[in-house]
């Protein structure tokens, strides 16, 4: 699906920005960016908190003007035609762009009367969208009462009212459960399917990897590395080899096998267990694991991982990604 | 589908985004009217969801009326039922300028939740979303004064004016509180929060409707003071009402109110847009 949609924009850009720069007092929130998304395609912003993604959207999405560097929605100049960009984009933004006092029926009617509809056109469009995201039972209750996976819903439907050329989601899925998480995914992918491209932000790595076409990490207001995930991970260069000893006494001796074998320095774990290191070739791994073999060095479990886009970015910026750990996707 | 989860609540809803896609058909963009109108709609709505909002409207008229009356008639005007004839119009005029920052307040809170940017988006007349709300306000207005005038009625309140009188007199009220309303806004895009706004409003509210001839004749007042309060717009509209009321007014007393309501709507309304659009 990734290359599919790649591949099938010939129809030109949806984005395109050069030196976009956006200063808060002396910290430089958006240091220069330059953006070129193909239309129909997803583009992930990834970048821990106070990298720059929301500065970077909400110039986008017309929401505030950038110091210097300029841009083109569906060429659209940024800075002369915003009323033209305004009727072909929406924003769901990071935190509930809908009102919660209302109900999720009378949010959706209020932003399709604000679209254009009549009343009645309006009340259908709503009826349709909450049944489109589950959200029925839900209609006649105040937003304030929906759960954390329902209110996204109700926002991203909210901006899909009249189905957008350019969605911007800000972080669409930070806090939800694994499946509401996954009920978003399902959303944007139907949404790429039928022409919309999507620029979305996200912390979450394994998010940008599952949704985005091509992915921009940005720190600190640059881009540090922009491409497809496989570039990106393959930017790393290598991947990574895990072995888990049975005896931390025969560490040691493990360790000297796999550095003369895979020509490389192994990193031990605190407690002299797990010993892993960068590598390149997987039949020298089988080698090397060959060679603990005939050592008889017991083995209780060894993994050959691609690099994570979480490697990736310890690689490019020297420092973790997110705080919180990554969780795990079960379905 | 609907009716399995229709028997199973606790059940995940199913989703199924490409329902969701809108046909080719898209709406042009609403005129002024009709965004002005939804956003007076959703105005009406936040009343019928947070109701205890309406307590300043109904509750504070009645207190106000009871206690200054009985408080200060004695006092100011030797019996309460002499006093009522001069101090309702004033306490009108004080309880409806102390009500005029909700729509304020509202946009204040709209910036702090993110669905303000979501209205910017949109290809809408901006200020629909502010004069919409503003419209729901004047309807605050009318209700306040309503139970005020008609509580005073009960208490003696004997308006020579008549019928028309007091309806005119309302309407300065309305026009007055309407245009004053465009400080609230703008302020409330100014301000980080809600209980800043608050404090602001009342700083300048408090002030402004004490020291004015709400209460008391200003001739009684040193003359320094005197200046102040006979150019403090809530004097100009204290007066306005009562002449009208009272069935003595001037075209030139409701001639100053609707200047001072042109110069409020011609600073801040403006003003209120222009930080509308560049807010960050």
């Amino acid at each position: 699906m990734e290359t599919r949609n790649w591949e099938r924009q010939a129809n030109g850009l949806a984005v395109e920005a050069a030196g976009l720069v956006k200063v808060y007092g002396k910290e430089r929130a958006v240091d220069g960016v330059d953006l070129v998304i193909p239309r129909g395609t997803v583009y992930g912003f990834l970048g821990p908190n106070g990298a720059g993604k929301t500065t970077t959207i909400r110039m986008l999405a017309t929401l505030i003007q950038p110091d210097s560097g300029s841009a083109t929605i569906f060429g659209h100049d940024l800075k002369t035609e915003s009323a033209a960009i305004k009727s072909r984009i929406s924003l769901t933004g990071q935190y509930a762009s809908i009102d919660e006092d209302l109900t999720g029926i009378e949010n959706l009617v209020l932003i399709s009367r604000l679209m254009g509809y009549t009343t009645k056109e309006a009340k259908l469009r709503a009826a349709e969208l909450l049944s489109a995201f589950g959200l029925e039972n839900a209609a006649k209750r105040q937003v304030k009462k929906y759960s954390g996976g329902m209110r996204r819903r109700i926002d991203i439907a909210a901006s899909i009212v009249v189905t957008p050329d350019l969605l911007f989601l800000d972080e669409p899925t930070t806090g939800l459960d694994p499946r509401s998480r996954n009920q978003v995914w399902e959303i944007v992918r139907a949404l790429v399917q039928a022409g919309t491209t999507v620029l979305l932000t996200t912390q979450n790595l394994e998010e940008a990897d599952q949704l985005a076409d091509r992915i921009a990490v940005i720190n600190q207001g640059k881009i540090i590395a922009e491409g497809t995930s496989s570039e990106l991970k393959a930017s790393v260069g290598t991947g990574t080899l895990n072995v888990q000893l049975l005896d931390s006494a025969d560490q040691a001796q493990a360790t000297a096998i796999l550095e003369h074998k895979l020509n490389v320095a192994v990193h031990v774990s605190t407690d002299r267990l797990t010993l892993s290191a960068p590598a390149k070739d997987s039949s020298i791994v089988a080698e090397a694991l060959g060679e603990l073999g005939k050592e008889k060095i017991a083995i209780s479990d060894f993994a050959l991982g691609r690099p994570s886009l979480d490697e990736v970015f310890l690689t490019l910026t020297g420092q973790s990604a997110s705080d919180q750990p990554i969780e795990e996707e079960n379905s | 589908m609907s009716v399995q989860i229709e028997h199973d609540k606790t059940a995940y809803e199913e989703v199924h985004p490409l329902n969701a896609i809108a046909g080719s058909k898209r709406p042009d963009p609403p005129n002024a009217l009709a965004s002005t109108m939804a956003f007076a709609h959703r105005a009406l709505l936040r009343i019928k969801h947070v109701p205890e909002q309406m307590f300043d409207v109904t509750l504070f008229p009645i207190i106000f009326l009871l206690m200054f009356t009985y408080l200060f008639g004695g006092a100011i005007a030797g019996s309460t039922g002499e006093y009522l004839q001069f101090l309702l119009p004033g306490i009108l005029v004080m309880t409806v300028s102390q009500i005029t920052m909700y729509t304020g307040i509202d946009l204040n809170n709209d910036i702090r939740k993110g669905i303000f940017d979501r209205f910017r988006t949109l290809p809408i007349w901006l200020p629909s979303a502010l004069v919409g709300a503003l419209i729901v306000d004047v309807i605050r207005y009318s209700l306040a004064s309503a139970i005020m005038i008609g509580l005073g009625l009960v208490l003696g309140f004997r308006p020579e004016g008549g019928v028309m009188g007091v309806l005119g007199a309302v309407l300065v009220i309305l026009l007055f509180s309407f245009s004053f309303s465009w400080i609230w806004t703008a302020a409330g895009i100014i301000m980080r929060s809600e209980k800043s706004l608050m404090m602001v409003s009342f700083l300048v509210v408090f002030p402004l409707t004490f020291v004015s001839n709400v209460f008391v004749d200003p001739s009684t007042l040193p003359s320094w003071l005197q200046g102040f309060v006979n150019i403090n717009p809530i004097s100009i509209l204290a007066t306005a009402v009562r002449g009208l009321m009272h069935g003595n007014g001037t075209w030139e007393q409701i001639g100053w109110v609707v200047v001072v309501s042109a110069i409020f709507v011609v600073i801040f309304a403006p003003l209120t847009m222009y930080l509308y659009r560049r807010k960050e």
